[in-house]
């Protein structure tokens, strides 16, 4: 194991994080501000409680995860492919690290820069809505299960890319829509019968009920289904990340 | 002398189908310098990229110390440094930064008495806290062989170290290139420059279409294949070339004025005296003499041709 070049990697990708310490964590904590004030105080106070939980309340899981998938994907997709884009990955190519080393040191950096952002939205919530977390372990669990599993589906979208449109078309096209369809403002019971059973197809459902569980202790789905999806879409990412590697794409000509 | 790199039957088909690379085979001895000469787009770069595990062999194996470079690519690939052709580097990272960030990489434990040393040979210590992107073109080729040198590798890969680069710096570059020779490192350059390859190497490979023309020790290459021409420059014209001298193997241009002859350096004083007073014997004026050593160049240039 190359524990140093983990730790060069790691090292690195967070530096550069402190120097856009603008677009990494100040941006995404305004855009969820103004979800708060929109839904939450806004629009919220016309709306009942769902399942019990004010609505204030309930959207936040939701909107922590939004901002967990996007960025989780962005930070990841992003670290891989700038090295790739500008020529100096031939760094990494020519080190003594295998791909466990290199997956670990890129996504465990885009996953904690995550975290950190998770945890800042949820203190951003609290100022707005009186807030309790029924199971903190499994909060942080969600959180860093969520986190880890889009960094890896961000790196390999940032392997796949070969220019920046296609960068962003992923998370655009794919994420936030599905993102906004899973439940970050409503709960899936909520829909008609046809929409609902659509939505069980939706991987961010299963990570959003999951997560609001993990605050109020209840659901849409069951609580091991959510974990169970959650890390199959995780060993999928794996997969598709190690058959990149192992067989060049787009890495090594 | 021992081998450091061993590599059989090395091939590679780009995707598209394009052969950069013929099944080659070369062995490189240990502490040598060796250039690897080729025109543009013969296949030193794809050969460099494969052993340092850029780019995927088609067939073939490279074993660095005994160490297969892909089942033992840990072991084969810490003794490697490369400085690749072109230049790549971070724009908002300091030169410090950024070559700590490659001993890292490479496993090895910090030793900033080592990268002050690396940064102070290179020219690069007064830069030490710039970020990259306010260095010069030459500045960042240096930091790039800095970071390449960091690890301590005993396998350098210099893919076109001299070019776009100024004449201070090329002197520096062979002095530093000879000065790691010294301490044991072995070193793969390729190069445009044939004075550099003759000016360094201790072997010669020359590679075209993607395949080894030839390798030779320099010294003996330059004496099987070194000769000497003289060119007379006549003041009148020639119809034809009296028959004394064609007997001599002197030729006559095109243009009726100018005689070449073509000879062996180490016979000269038994030619040049007789083919002058021959020359004088024929009632002809001489208006220029020009004599050269036919380089490195001229060899290759011929090879490549050839191959043609
Ligand atoms: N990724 C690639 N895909 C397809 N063909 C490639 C690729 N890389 C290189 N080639 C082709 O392989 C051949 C050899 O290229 P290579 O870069 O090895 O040449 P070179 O000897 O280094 O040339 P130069 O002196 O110009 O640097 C060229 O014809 C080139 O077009
Ligand atoms: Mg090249």
């Amino acid at each position: 194991m190359n524990l140093r070049a983990i730790a060069a990697i790691y090292r690195y990708e967070m530096d550069r994080t402190r120097r856009t310490i603008l677009q990494s964590v100040v941006a995404p904590v305004i855009s969820t501000a103004l979800y708060f004030v929109v839904f939450g105080a806004a629009i919220g106070g016309h709306m009942g409680a769902v399942n019990g939980v004010p609505y204030g309340a309930f959207i936040v899981p939701g909107l922590m995860m939004m901002s967990l998938l996007t960025q989780s994907i962005s930070n990841a997709s992003f670290g891989i492919y700038f090295p790739r884009f500008v020529g100096t990955f031939y760094e990494q190519l020519s080190a003594p690290i295998s791909v466990v080393e290199i997956v670990a040191a890129y996504v465990g950096a885009a996953a904690t820069k995550s975290v950190i952002l998770g945890l800042i939205i949820l203190a951003t919530a609290a100022l707005f809505t009186p807030l309790t977390v029924q199971h903190p372990f499994w909060m942080l669990g969600f959180l860093v299960l969520t986190a880890v599993t889009f960094s890896l589906f961000g790196f390999a979208i940032g392997i796949w890319a070969d220019n920046f449109e296609k960068l962003q078309l992923m998370p655009m096209l794919v994420v936030t829509p599905l993102a906004f369809l899973g439940g970050s403002f409503y709960s899936i019971d909520m829909l008609p019968p046809f929409w609902r059973s659509v939505s069980l197809f939706n991987p961010v459902v299963y990570l959003i009920s999951g997560f609001r569980w993990s605050f109020f202790g209840t659901s849409d789905v069951n609580i091991v289904v959510s974990l169970l999806m959650t890390l199959g879409f995780m060993a999928a990412c794996l997969a598709v990340i190690g058959w990149m590697f192992r067989t060049g794409y787009r890495l090594k000509a | 002398m021992s081998t450091i790199l061993s590599i059989s039957d090395l091939s590679k088909t780009y995707k598209g189908g394009f052969t950069a690379l013929h099944p080659l085979s070369l062995d490189i001895e240990r502490g040598e310098i060796f250039a690897l000469l080729g025109p543009n787009g013969a296949g030193k770069t794809t050969l460099i990229s494969i052993i340092c595990g850029l780019v995927n062999a088609s067939t073939g194996r490279v074993a660095v110390d005994g160490h297969d470079s892909i089942a033992g690519f840990r072991r084969a690939r810490e003794q490697i440094g490369l400085v690749p052709q072109e230049l790549a580097t971070e724009s908002f990272e300091t030169v410090w930064a950024t070559v700590s960030f490659s001993r890292g990489l490479f496993g090895k434990p910090p030793n900033p008495a080592l990268i002050e040393k690396l940064l102070r040979d290179l020219s690069l210590w007064d830069k030490k806290d710039n970020k990259i992107l306010t260095l010069s073109g030459g500045m960042k080729r240096r930091v790039m062989i800095a970071k390449a040198l960091s690890h301590e590798p005993r396998i350098l890969f210099l893919d076109e170290p001299t070019a776009g680069v100024d004449v201070d710096l090329r002197r520096d570059m062979w002095r530093l290139v000879r000065r790691l020779k010294e301490s044991g490192v072995t070193i793969i350059l390729t190069t445009h420059y044939i004075e550099e390859a003759e000016e360094m190497a201790d072997r010669i490979g020359v590679i075209n279409r993607g395949r080894l023309m030839l390798v030779e020790e320099k010294d003996a290459l330059m004496r099987k294949l070194g000769r000497k021409q003289v060119t007379v420059t006549l003041a009148s014209q020639l119809a034809a070339l009296p028959p004394r001298l064609a007997e001599r193997g002197a030729r006559l241009g095109d243009d009726g004025r100018a005689l070449t002859w073509i000879y062996e350096p180490a016979r000269v004083q038994a030619g040049m005296p007789g083919l002058l007073a021959d020359i004088a014997a024929e009632g002809l004026t001489v208006a220029d003499i020009d004599t050269r050593r036919s380089s490195l160049e001229d060899i290759f240039v011929d090879l490549v041709k050839g191959a043609q």
